[in-house]
């Protein structure tokens, strides 16, 4: 598969950046983060760079970075799937900083990155992995985020696998798979990660199921958005599985299974479904689809 | 208002040789906040690349994980003097710690000092010193276990050759014999409850009566070696037990140490009683200290550490 290039456009995610931050940051601190932003962009040393990567917080706040509707538009338009709207202020800096290092030298920037990557902390590498797709030569970045995925470090995984959409468009099969069980595994919701309905697979159905049938086994139970990615391979195989759920005390559950039975194609699915006239209705008047599910039932979920 | 239960810093605890028993016997015991001073492993490092990941470790993985339990962890970012005296290595270490010195949390220049007292350790305690000055970081003085005496006056001569402010260094490992010179000159004081090596808590007790509380602080620098992360605790309750006043056991048990690290502006109380929702998100387990009730208590039996 040849993943498609999403370029950022640079020297305006650059404006952007510089512009929300400022509506949070004192002017003081504006200054200061204009003059290391640049210092950096004069090909000052890296050591410059590093430091104010890593000071950014003394200075800038750690609040979230408050941004409305045109905001978020606006930057799905300077870089397709980009979503700052959990980023936090400080995040924002640090990212200008990064992103203001210069970048003509392709095997230089990456270095300089994967160095800052190597030592960061913990919000340092939250910080790092959220501004993915953002980076100039951003196939390079792919072993990384991979690495960003095996991480002990809830809040670090979260900033690969929610509201990013570099491993939608870069993961192989078998990273983006073990992504999505890690996240079920790490009680991580799924309806934050970017591209989750366009990377559905059959693999990636098998596992989940096996990974229920586990956790059933253990007497523990699963999210019920488990289900989703394993709607539109949800043949005979499944079908047990789903009644399983759709039979549950728990409305979140049978909601779930009857959104999956509802994307499946085989006709057993539609069959199974017909047997909950009241589901079958709601999500045929549209009254329930996964995004209401998400609102009303996972939402307030990490 | 229900009075807060006692709540402790041990402001001197390398955290990676413990077990998560001991931090959750520490956050029972009401330790709220650690500090995690960069030092030696026991055995020397050979590379450069183990300096590179122990510091990456104290800044990221143990931070991380010490939030899991309720309990605020920092760092101060050094090389010890032991691994000073690798000199190739030395210099290559000389060139990282800027890269971790102003990272969040990272609240002094640490544990630096004198362990044989050889020409090597002198050089690179001096660039350490000198590196505080620029970057204007606070101090945390490592005192040698042999010949403590001399170094400890050797390691404050130093401080001031190079112009730093004495309240902005920390002196610590102090015993019955240097503490005088240590106040005198305007320096802080701590204390290591340690046991066999350094001080006893019930040595401890008699110091308090003995020099009062300014500029005195306690803490546990437990290790891989035989030591005991419920130091500070233990030593709160032993010093109560011997009547010493509630507010002179607070202040050798945690407002010091807040008022000694608090200078860095990375070591502040509402880190821990009221963190920022982001950080309480990425960095504290989800956790609020004052949560539901809690009675701190020290878990196990024996208060006397010898």
């Amino acid at each position: 598969m040849n993943p498609p290039r999403h370029q950022a456009d640079l020297p305006r995610v650059r404006e952007q950046l510089l512009t929300w931050i400022a509506r949070q940051a004192t002017e003081e601190a504006m200054q200061w983060l204009r003059t290391r932003h640049a210092e950096i962009a004069g090909g000052a040393p890296a050591s410059k760079c590093f430091l104010a990567f890593s000071g950014a917080p003394r200075r800038i706040p750690k609040e979230t970075l408050v941004l409305g509707k045109a905001d978020l538009q606006e930057a799905d338009a300077l870089r397709p799937g980009w979503n700052p709207s959990a980023w936090s202020v400080d995040e924002a800096a640090r990212a200008l900083l990064i992103l203001s290092f210069p970048a003509a030298d392709e095997n230089a920037y990456v270095g300089m990155v994967e160095q800052v990557f190597s030592t960061a902390d913990v919000r340092e590498s939250a910080a790092l992995y959220r501004m993915l797709p953002l980076y100039p030569f951003s196939e390079r970045f792919r072993a990384r985020a991979a690495e960003g995925i095996r991480s002990n470090m809830t809040s670090v995984f979260q900033a690969v696998a929610h509201r990013n959409p570099y491993p939608s468009e870069y993961f192989d099969e078998d990273a983006w798979n073990q992504m999505v069980l890690k996240a079920l595994f790490t009680d991580s919701v799924l309806y934050k990660v970017s591209g989750l309905d366009a990377r559905v697979n059959a693999p990636l159905a098998r596992m989940l199921v096996d990974y229920a049938h586990e956790r059933w086994a253990a007497g523990r139970t699963v999210s019920p958005e488990l289900w989703r990615p394993v709607g539109p391979f949800a043949t005979e195989g499944y079908l047990d599985d789903l009644e399983r759920a759709l039979t549950s005390d728990k409305e979140a559950e049978q909601e779930a299974a009857a959104l999956a039975l509802a994307d499946a194609n085989a006709p057993a699915a539609a069959e199974l479904l017909a047997g909950f006239p009241a589901l079958k209705q709601r999500i045929e008047s549209g009254a329930l689809n996964w995004e209401s599910f998400s609102r009303n039932r996972i939402r307030g979920s990490a | 208002m229900p009075t807060r239960p006692s709540l402790f810093i041990d402001p001197h605890v390398h955290m990676i040789s413990r077990t998560t028993d001991d931090y959750d016997a520490m956050r029972a015991a009401g330790v709220v906040a650690v500090i995690e001073p960069a030092f030696w492993l026991g055995q020397p490092r050979t590379t450069i690349g183990a300096f590179k990941d122990y510091f990456s470790m104290i800044v990221g993985w143990e931070r991380f994980r010490a939030g899991q339990f309720g309990v605020r962890h920092y760092c101060t970012i050094g090389l010890n003097s032991k691994e000073a005296n690798n000199e190739p290595l030395a210099e290559e270490v000389m060139e990282l710690l800027p890269l971790y010195a102003a990272k969040e949390g990272v609240v002094a220049i640490g544990e630096i000092g004198y362990d044989d007292m050889t020409p090597s350790e002198d050089k690179y305690f001096r660039l350490q010193l000198e590196l505080a000055k620029e970057l204007d970081m606070l101090v945390l003085i490592h005192t040698p276990h042999r010949n403590k005496k001399e170094g400890t006056s050797r390691s404050m001569d130093a401080c001031d050759d190079i112009g730093l402010a004495p309240d902005r260094v920390i002196v610590d490992h102090n015993n019955e014999e240097t503490v005088q010179e240590v106040l005198d000159r305007g320096y802080w004081a701590a204390f290591t409850i340690y046991p066999f090596t350094k001080m006893g808590n019930e040595r401890m007790v008699e110091i308090v009566r003995e020099y009062g509380v300014e500029r005195i602080f306690i803490d546990s620098a437990a290790d891989w070696g035989i030591s005991d992360p419920l130091a500070v605790p233990k030593t709160a309750r032993l010093m109560a037990e011997r009547g010493i006043a509630e507010d002179v056991i607070r202040t050798v048990t945690y407002d010091n140490a807040l008022k000694a690290y608090g200078q860095s502006g990375q070591f502040s109380e509402k880190d821990w009683l009221e963190p920022a929702p982001i950080d309480q998100r990425d960095l504290y387990g989800g956790n609020s200290v004052l949560r539901g009730g809690q009675t701190p208590v020290v878990k196990e039996k024996g208060l006397i550490i010898e």
